[in-house]
Formats: C-alpha cells, structure tokens, sequence
C-alpha cells in the first residue's frame, strides 16, 4: 500500500513536500558543481603528474591568497542561498495557521495516542482531511519522542511536560507513513503507523463512524465537575478563584508583578502545580493535581476552558 | 646517510653509533606498562583502540545483520538497541576520540618536533591507565548484559526508564574524560616548551598544529561533559530533578550539555584526521602542502567555531525557532571552509610528483569520503531539509561519512605512512594498496544507499521498517561484508609484516620531517644528538622539471 521495493523517492503529500524535494535537488546540483573541481581535478592530477611521467612540473608560489580566498569565499556565498531558502520554509513551518483543524497527540512508550476535537480517539493511526491546516499538539507522557511524517517533510519532537505542535496541508489523499523518530527504548521502531488523508466529506463520515458521544470540550467540562474544579472556579463568584470563563489566550497579572499569556502550557502547568505563578489578587488555596490528571485528561481541561469564550477585556 | 644529514650538519645522522631503539632497550612486559617513553604509551593506546575498534565492529557486523530482513525476526528488540548502543559508545569514546590523538599523537608528536618526549611522561602513563579503568567499567556494563540508551544518553530515557546498567557506562566515559583532559594538557604544555631550537610555530608540521588544536577542545568541552554525565548519574541515583521533568528538571537541558561537547566532538575526529591527511600529500605528491600557513590557522579556527554550534542538533526539539535560525547559519560558517581544505590538498598534488602508494591510495579514499560527509553536513544545517531527514539514516550515512572517512581512513592511512617508523618493517604494499580500494569500495557500497534510505524517511535505530526499505538495506550489509574483509586484511599483513617484513629504512618514502630523520624505529629519547630545525616544514625540493 505504501509503494515499491525500487522507489528512491518519498511520496510528496504537500507542497512543502514538493518544495522540499526541490530545495534538496537544487543544492545537490550546486555541490556537485563545487566538488567536480576536486575530484576530477584529484583523478587528472594523480595520472598526469605520476612519478615517472613526463610532465611540466615548474611551479611558482605554493600559496596564493588570492585564490583561496576565492574558494573560501566564493562557495560560502553560494550556498548561502541555500541557507536562506532554508529557512524561510522552516519559519513558514514554525509558524502555526491560525485556526484550522487542531488535533491532539499523546506519546508514550511505545504508542500514539490522538484525539479530534469531536472527541474521537485513535490508537497509531490518524485521519486527516485533505486541503486542510492541520495543527498537531502534541505532548509525551514518559520520554522524548518523536512525531514524523516522511511524506510531508516533516518531524517535531514530542516532550514530556512541554506542549510542542507542528503544522502541516496534506495535498494529495492516501496512506503514508507515521513513525517515532527520537529513540524511546526497547519498542521505538514499532511506534508508528498510518496516516490517512481523506477527501473532507469523507473524512466527516469517518468522524460520525468513530462518533464518541462528546466533544474534547464537554469531556473537558464533565471533568472540570469531577475533579471539583468547578466548586472554585464556577459562575461568577470570584471569591475565592479567578472565573476561567474566557481565559485562554489571555493575560494574567501575576503576585510578583510580571504577566504570562494564558496558553495551554500555562493553565496546564497551573493544573498540576499552582503554586507555580502565583495570580495577583488572590491566595493560593488550589490543590495541586500532580500525578491525579492523566495527561489525555489535561488536554480535555484545556479544550473546556478554550471553549468557553471570549471574556470581557479586564 | 640520510638525505637529511647530508644536508644539514645539525641534523644528527641516526645510523651513525646507532643506540638500541625504543622497541628493543628492554622486553619485560613490566617494561612496557610502566614505560614513560611516549613511544610505548602510544603503542599501548595503539593496541587497546585497535581491540575497541574490532568490539564495536562485530556489533556493527550483527547490526547489519539483523537489518537484512525488515521484520527484525533475527534478534529481539531489546538485543538490537543494546548492540546499537555498544557500537556507538565503543566506536565513539573508546575507539574515536582517542585513535589519532592519543596513538599517533602520542607516538610523534614529541619527534616532530624535536622533543626527547612529552612535558609530563608520567602524566602521560597515568592517562592510559585511567583510558583503561574507563574502558573497564564500559566492558562491565556490556558484559553484564548491556545498556539501551544509545550513546548519546538522552534523559529522561536514561534515567529514569532505562534498568539496565546505565550509570556503569557512564562512570567508564566519564573516567576516560580525565584522560583526554590530561593527554590534552600534556600535548598543549609539550608544543609551548620543548620545541627543538630552530622549530618555530610556522615551521612545526600541520599534524602538530592539528594535535595543538584538538588538545584545546579536549581542554575546553571535555570537562562539560563530564559534569553533564555526572548529573545524570546523579538524577539516577538521588532522583535530584535536573532532568527529569516529573522531578521538575529539563530533558532539553541535557540536549544542550550533551551536544556542546559533542558537535566540538566532531572536530576531535575531523582535524587529526586532516593532519594526518596533511602529512602524507606532500609526502607522496614531493611538493610543499600547500597554503601551509592558512591550513594552520584554520585548524585553530574551526576548533574556535565548532563551539558554537551545537544547537544544529536539535532544529526539531522545540528550541526558539530564532536560535535554529542562528546555528543554521554558524553552521554553514563552519562547515564551507572545512569542507574547501580539500582544495588545497587538490591544488598541492597539481605538478607534483605523484607516488600512488598505500599511504597516498588511503589519502585519495580519505578526500572521496570526506567530501561527501561534509557537504552532506551542509545539507543537514540547512532547517528545512533537516526537519526531514534529521534522525533518520541520512544522519547515519553522513556521520559515517565523516567518522569513518575522516577518522578511520585518515588513521589507517596514517599508520600504514608510520608503520616502518613505528616498528622498523615494511608491510606488502601491493596488499596494502589493495586494502585500500576494497576499503573505499566497501564503504560505498555500505552508506551511499542509507542516504536514500534517510530520505525516503527510515528513522535511526530502527530494527524492524517497512518492507520497502529492503532492497536497500540489503544493500548496505552486502557492502559491510565487502568492509569487514577490509578491516580484517590489513590487521592480518600489518602483524605478518612484523615478523616477516623487509627491515625498514630509516626513511622509507624520502619523506620530510624530522620523524624521518631519526632511525626506524627511534631510539629511546628520539634523537642521538637534539636536532636543530634550520627548514621549513614540508621541505620538499622544488623539483628539476623532468620534461
Ligand atoms: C563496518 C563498518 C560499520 C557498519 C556496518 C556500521 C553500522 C552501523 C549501524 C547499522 C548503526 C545503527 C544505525 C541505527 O540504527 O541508527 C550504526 C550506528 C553508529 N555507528 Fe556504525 N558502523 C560501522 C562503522 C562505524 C565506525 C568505524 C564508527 C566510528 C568510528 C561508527 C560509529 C557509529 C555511531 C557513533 C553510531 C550511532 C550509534 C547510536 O545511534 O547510538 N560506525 N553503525
Ligand atoms: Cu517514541
């Protein structure tokens, strides 16, 4: 399903594939271009001036700076076009498409774990609509893995207690491989699949077959009930815990004078250790859920508090 | 006589009153392991790499092995990542970092420039032995079953999800820390002091500048290392949380520790290997190096700017995208002008006079490969192209590229160079010549195909892949077995030339350097009378135009 024994090139799922692929053509070309010089000038040099052959050998200065500095200077320059090629596609990848398709991933020894915001969950295997910003977001719950899609160009490392996210637009429908890429013990080369880019429509039909009966958000909100978060944190009163109504994305005023962005590192950080940027205005009395909120739980917190809306400007 | 002492009355001409050379003073085995003579501590640190090296090979061999068939059947997981792992540590900390440095380095570093031996020879003594107490807790650990990090320990994997013998490899590469430490001091305080009168810096042969230029990162990035594995032998013992998020520590933090030794790393192996490749152009090709002064400064150059570095190896962990950006570019600073040294080995052998003997034909490999490992370098500091490939075989075919061409060619080519010096006999050139090219021959056959397999996207230390990997897979082991042949072959007329060798001449190839001014193999304090260096390095005369 995946293609021949003889391919000697990737399927290209997306343009950054294909962008990919010329970028690599390209400085390919050009270092042959710069290598030719050595090794025919080696192979020509070795045969004519062999020990014994009649040759021209009178020769001037062994040094001459003008000529290495034009090899020096002179390829670093060239390539330095490459660089720059480079890097302009590896910000464009960095930089994540505003809204679009978020989908969560969890590594762990030695499987994935993903979750679509209807609340679908999938064991190795992840569909994708085609034509589509896809963002992964993406944490481990042990080791450092790795998140790779050869057929898109591109990997990510997934951290522990570090959300890290890649984005990508698969262009083209089909089955292409999944792997970890950043060893993580005894069953690294087995955590992996298949990822299935779909035509939207069926890719709907695929959501509705694996149908779950919430939403990430509202598994978040039955949650927010049962770990008691709610009795604080709940409606209006603000007596004793800020609302989170409307939080994400915004700034809180810390104790110690300084702000921090409401994202998800920050409110899950604030989950497992509240005492860790203490909030202005109100005394730590939060229990800290350390080691009691399974990672997959922290993401439907955070899908919960995400969802409720946009809050006044304070 | 020697061609040197005909010419120069200072140089003493060896084969006159001829004293016992260092191999044949004493006997006793005791002799040699309290030797202080750096000749002998050379020839030990020789014979124990030369053990590690075939260690980590046989690893290498079952590796490819296993890799014939996609579906991992021939050994278990488990087995795969432990033997992956020993090949790395061995081949890097045991076989690597010390191989030019510490055998040739040791052995002529002091002769080149016309020392009687090192500024500290007990110093010198002492550091094998802590080479081979670090080894000793390596070997444990294997022989106790192995560990499965990989060997560039990742945390937390390695601390806190890793039960097999972990912290005892650690303890044993931290211990052979101290002795590249102190080989290092040792070279630095040597080149400072004890140069022949007359041998300037400009005068002192590019070997010398490279071995001047690796002791300053041994000096300087070794020390990192070692405190960065002794915090993880820490957080695995006392759970102290350095690294280890659950404790509150910071994985990426053992990132940035572990590679700002180890990209420096790197050039411990590359620039030995560019001097050794230094000396024997010249040699063969009967011409002056040239552009002798700017390789010199170039060789301090690249040790300076490899340390800043590092972050290239981690585009893809989550470091500010800014920061990528940065070592993309410093990256690509370094690598254009290492990779373009090679010009100027091209542009020494033009209107030379060329001897295609073993030494050269190891030389010749050497540039082929070196090559193709540094310009595949380029490709991976270049951010997009390595946000695919990164962790994949092109890595692995790159750094073997680079380790194997520029290390291990380098050094064979070295001590084939050496060899008459080091134990008086020739070797069979015709087979020596011949293990060269099997050499070369091999090596492609065995990487070339793991750049396309990087690209199609097969990740590293992966035991069981896709079936479309196969064909070339199948592909590398077929070239390994051409290889092992070809690390076999010369281990077998290398020890036969020992008994059964011609006697070497004092100066073999008609070679320049004050090495071959003294006989093979050297007498016990390198010279009968100290030599003055009244010539420039690579003095080759300018030869009469034979047309
Ligand atoms: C006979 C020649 C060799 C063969 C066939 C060979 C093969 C291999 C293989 C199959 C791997 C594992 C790749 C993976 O799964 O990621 C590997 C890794 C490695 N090799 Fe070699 N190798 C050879 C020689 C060498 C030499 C001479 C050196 C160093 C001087 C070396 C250094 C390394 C290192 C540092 C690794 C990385 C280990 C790790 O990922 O932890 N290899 N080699
Ligand atoms: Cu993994």
């Amino acid at each position: 399903m995946f293609g021949h024994a003889l391919d000697i090139w990737p399927a290209a799922a997306s343009a950054n594939a294909v962008e990919t692929d010329h970028l690599i053509i390209a400085f390919t070309v050009l270092t042959v271009l710069l290598t030719a010089p050595i090794f025919i000038g080696f192979t020509w040099f070795a045969i004519r001036y062999r020990r014994g052959v009649k040759a021209d050998r009178r020769h001037g200065e062994v040094r001459s700076s003008a000529i290495e500095m034009t090899w020096m200077i002179g390829p670093f320059l060239l390539t330095l076009f490459f660089f720059a090629w480079g890097a302009q596609m590896f910000m464009r990848d960095k930089t994540l498409p505003a809204g679009g398709l978020q989908i969560d991933a969890i590594g762990r020894q030695w499987m994935w774990k993903f979750q679509h915001p209807g609340g679908q969950s999938e064991i190795n295997d992840l569909h994708v609509p085609v034509g589509e910003n896809v963002t992964m977001h993406m944490i481990s719950q042990d080791v450092i893995h790795a998140f790779y899609i050869p057929s898109l160009r591109i990997q990510m490392d997934v951290l522990p207690d570090r959300y890290t996210n890649l984005w990508f637009k698969a262009n083209r429908t089909g089955s292409y491989h999944l792997f970890c890429s950043e060893y993580c013990g005894t069953d690294h080369s087995v955590m992996g699949g298949t990822i299935t880019v779909m035509e939207p429509a069926a890719y709907q039909q695929w959501l509705g077959a694996s149908g779950s009966d919430m939403s990430l958000a509202s598994a978040g909100e039955a949650l927010f009930q049962s770990y008691g978060c709610s009795g604080c944190h709940q409606g209006q009163s603000t007596v004793r815990a800020p609302s989170l109504v409307g939080l994400y994305g915004k700034p809180v005023p810390l104790e110690d004078g300084r702000t921090v962005v409401a994202d998800d590192s920050y409110i899950r950080d604030k989950i497992l250790n509240p005492n860790n940027n203490l909030i202005a205005g109100y005394k730590q009395v939060m229990p800290a859920f350390k080691g009691v909120i399974a990672e997959d739980d922290l993401l439907r917190l955070v899908a919960y508090i995400k969802s409720t809306g946009v809050r006044a400007p304070m | 006589m020697t061609y040197a002492a005909q010419r120069d009355a200072h140089v003493p001409h060896a084969t006159i009153d001829a004293p016992k050379d260092y191999l044949h003073i004493t006997h006793t085995v005791k002799s040699w392991l309290l030797s202080t003579d750096h000749k002998r501590i050379g020839i030990l640190y020789l014979i124990s790499i030369t053990g590690f090296f075939f260690v980590g090979a046989v690893a290498a061999g079952l590796l490819r092995l296993s890799l014939v068939v996609p579906d991992g059947s021939i050994f278990t997981n488990d087995t795969y990542n432990k033997l992956f792992t020993i090949h790395g540590v061995v081949m890097v900390w045991f076989f690597m970092i010390p191989s030019i440095p510490a055998t040739f380095g040791n052995f002529l570093l002091p002769i080149m420039i016309g020392a009687k031996d090192l500024a500290f020879p007990k110093l010198n003594t002492t550091s094998w032995y802590v080479f081979m107490t670090g080894a000793l807790f390596a070997m444990l650990s294997v022989l106790f079953g192995g560990i499965d990090t990989g060997w560039t320990f990742y945390a937390p994997l390695s601390t806190a999800f890793s039960n097999t013998y972990v912290s005892l490899a650690l303890v044993g590469v931290i211990v052979v820390g101290f002795s590249s430490i102190l080989t290092g001091l040792n070279f630095i305080v040597t080149v400072h002091t004890m140069r022949a009168p007359g041998m300037t810096w400009f005068r002192m042969p590019i070997f010398v500048w490279t071995m001047y230029a690796v002791s300053m990162i041994f000096l300087l990035a070794t020390p990192v290392i070692t405190m960065a594995l002794i915090l993880l032998v820490m957080e695995r013992t006392f759970k102290i949380g350095v690294f280890d998020p659950a404790l509150g520590g910071d994985p990426v933090l053992f990132e940035h520790l572990f590679w700002f030794y180890s990209h420096p790393a790197v050039y411990i192996m590359v620039l030995p290997g560019m001097g050794v490749i230094s000396e024997i152009v010249p040699a063969f090709a009967r011409k002056k190096l040239f552009g002798y002064k700017f390789v010199a400064y170039a060789s301090i150059g690249l040790a300076t700017i490899t340390f800043f570095v590092w972050g290239h190896h981690m585009f893809v962990n989550g470091q500010s995208d800014y920061a990528s950006v940065t070592f993309s570019f410093l990256s690509f600073a370094v690598a254009v002008p290492s990779a373009v040294k090679v010009y100027n080995w091209t542009a020494t052998i033009h209107k030379g006079t060329l001897v295609l003997d073993t030494p050269m034909v190891y030389a010749m490999g050497y540039i082929g490969l070196f090559v193709i490992g540094g310009l595949t370098g380029l490709f991976l500091a270049t951010l997009s192209i390595d946000e695919h490939v990164h962790d994949t075989y092109f890595v692995v075919a790159h750094f073997h590229y680079i380790m194997v061409g520029g290390t291990v060619l380098a050094f064979l080519g070295g001590l084939h160079y050496w060899w008459p010096k080091f134990t008086g006999r020739m070797y069979n050139e015709a087979w020596g010549r011949i293990s060269a090219v099997l050499m070369f021959v091999g090596f492609n056959v065995t990487f070339a195909p793991q750049f396309i397999l990087g690209y199609l996207g097969m990740p590293r230390r992966y035991h069981v892949y896709p079936a479309e990997f196969q064909l070339m897979n199948i592909m590398s082991s077929a070239g390994a077995t051409i290889l092992a042949f070809a690390y076999v072959f010369p281990f077998v007329y290398l020890l036969y030339s020992l008994w059964f060798g011609k006697k070497a001449p004092d100066n073999p190839w008609d070679a320049k350097g004050l090495e071959w001014m003294t006989t093979s193999p050297p007498p016990l304090h390198n010279f009968i009378k100290p030599p003055v260096v009244d010539f420039e390095a690579y003095d080759y005369a300018a030869r009469v135009p034979e047309a």
